[in-house]
């Protein structure tokens, strides 16, 4: 289904049309399933019945999936990035003020510029703004937990926050999450869509979390823990991490096909 | 040693967790923050098509309606063309109808919808014609990595039956766990859509 037509003949020259780059199809890189979590990972009780049996079914990238949503400035608040002062009523928010910045690259190392990133987490208590959150941390009246950027043209974005709690959670009858700010990236096509965690460096719960153990791969686990960088941190005012992101390769960016007129 | 080929992972996915409706759907959550937030609704009064409302749910290994579920869905306009420069197919594009939604399930009935427009047929990159579908994105607490799947139309027959993608699914029995059923009700058009995860009638998700 891949749009690399077979090599057409130019009739009037009788000789095969030039070849096309072989990173020009604008489809993505075959995704690396040995790196994510399998589906079904019983040590993460929750997937056992919301996990598929049967195998996916392999299709190569159609018009459906190499393209996907577009955000512009337009959609985002002026402080939707800062998780600091967005929520905040009579002060600012309890915990220990943090940046998290990174980019946005491909498998090819490419920035993905102008991306929507969102993010969202617990307090500094571990406990969420949520409805049907009752862990017995208090709700901070400063912090609402939510936020969002767009990636430049380089796929850097940054935000500021406070450092989420840990906080417990019906898996084992002990098992605690480790502190952690989800994320949710889209890309330039609806196959590179990503739901992910990060993760903070030195954090002993790491290891035993059964959620994040399900990722099979140690290198992979690896690269959702932000270490400190003490180079982006704010002196007397907040400590940084950075969080780089990969999506899947693709062929060619929308942009270049563009300026190609492919 | 060959050159190291030096490309990147892919980061790995995890969880949504039970409370993805906080950052992605934060009215859900409880709470008001952004001044604007992303809807079910893709429609405006000026788009250009059928209108319907798209209905489901998502059921787990037991049969039970998977309640703190979000999905997302993408499409192309009534004329077939997807809000993306990289479609270059020939229908008329729709500047302000940006084709994507997001829908958390009710906490009570589990139920998902969604208000659009039917898609018309996509022409593909090899120029073939494809049947209408909606693309859809599922996560949740207990999903590892997002699902693909999609919707197809109960009242496309013909066009089902020549979808380039219906028919790499081997089994034809499998096929129909993609088709939505079309109703109407209180003058509404209602496509309804059971997704099952797991089971006889599981689904199809695709490794796109």
């Amino acid at each position: 289904m891949n749009a690399q037509a077979p090599a057409l003949r130019d009739p009037r020259l009788n000789r095969p049309e030039p070849l096309a780059s072989p990173l020009g199809d604008g489809g993505f890189f075959q995704r690396d399933r040995s790196i994510h979590p399998p589906a079904h990972a019983p040590g993460y009780k929750s997937s056992v019945l919301r996990s598929p049996r049967q195998s996916l079914l392999s299709l190569e990238g159609s018009v459906s999936e190499i393209t996907g949503p577009v955000f512009g400035h337009n959609d985002l608040g002026p402080l939707d990035n800062d998780l600091i002062r967005n929520y905040a009523k009579d002060g600012d928010p309890v915990g220990e003020r943090i940046i998290v910045h990174g980019r946005v690259l491909d498998e090819t190392g490419r920035g993905v510029p102008n991306t929507l990133v969102e993010f969202w987490q617990a307090n500094a208590g571990g406990r969420y703004r949520h409805k049907k959150d009752t862990y017995l941390a208090p709700i901070d009246p400063n912090f609402g937990g939510c936020g969002r950027a767009l990636t430049d043209d380089t796929g850097y974005y940054y935000f500021r926050t406070v450092k989420p709690g840990p906080y417990p959670w019906r898996n084992y009858v002990n098992s605690w999450r480790p502190a952690h700010i989800h994320f949710s990236v889209f890309g330039s096509g609806f196959a590179q869509r990503l739901i992910t965690q990060m993760y903070f460096e030195g954090d002993p719960l790491i290891p035993i979390c059964p959620i994040l153990t399900t990722i099979p791969d140690k290198d992979a686990l690896d690269r959702l823990v932000a270490p400190l960088d003490l180079n982006a941190s704010a002196p007397f005012d907040s400590l940084a991490y950075r969080f780089d992101i990969v999506l899947r390769g693709q062929r060619s960016t929308y942009f270049e096909n563009r300026t190609a007129g492919n | 040693m060959p050159q190291s080929l030096d490309y990147l992972k892919e980061t790995a996915s995890q969880t949504a967790g039970p409370y993805v409706h906080i950052g992605l759907i934060p009215a859900m959550a409880g709470f008001d923050i952004f001044e604007k937030n992303f809807s079910n609704v893709l429609t405006t009064p000026s788009t250009e098509g059928e209108r319907i409302t798209l209905e489901g749910k998502i059921l787990d290994g037991t049969g039970t309606p998977l309640r703190d579920v979000l999905l997302e869905i993408w499409q192309a306009n009534a004329a077939g063309r997807y809000n993306h420069p990289a479609d270059r197919s020939a229908g008329a594009l729709e500047q302000e109808f940006r084709g994507w939604g997001r829908a958390g399930s009710d906490f009570e009935s589990g139920l998902v919808t969604f208000e659009t427009i039917k898609p018309g047929a996509i022409t593909d990159r090899a120029g073939r014609t494809c049947a209408p579908h909606i693309n859809v994105w599922i996560v949740a607490r207990g999903i590892n990595i997002g699902l693909n799947t999609r919707l197809y139309f109960s009242d496309e027959e013909a066009a089902n039956a020549a979808d380039p993608v219906l028919n790499l699914i081997e089994q034809p029995i499998r096929r129909s766990t993609l088709v939505a059923k079309r109703s109407e009700r209180g003058g509404k058009v209602v496509y309804s859509f059971t997704i099952n995860l797991q089971g006889p009638e599981e689904t199809v998700f695709f490794d796109v």
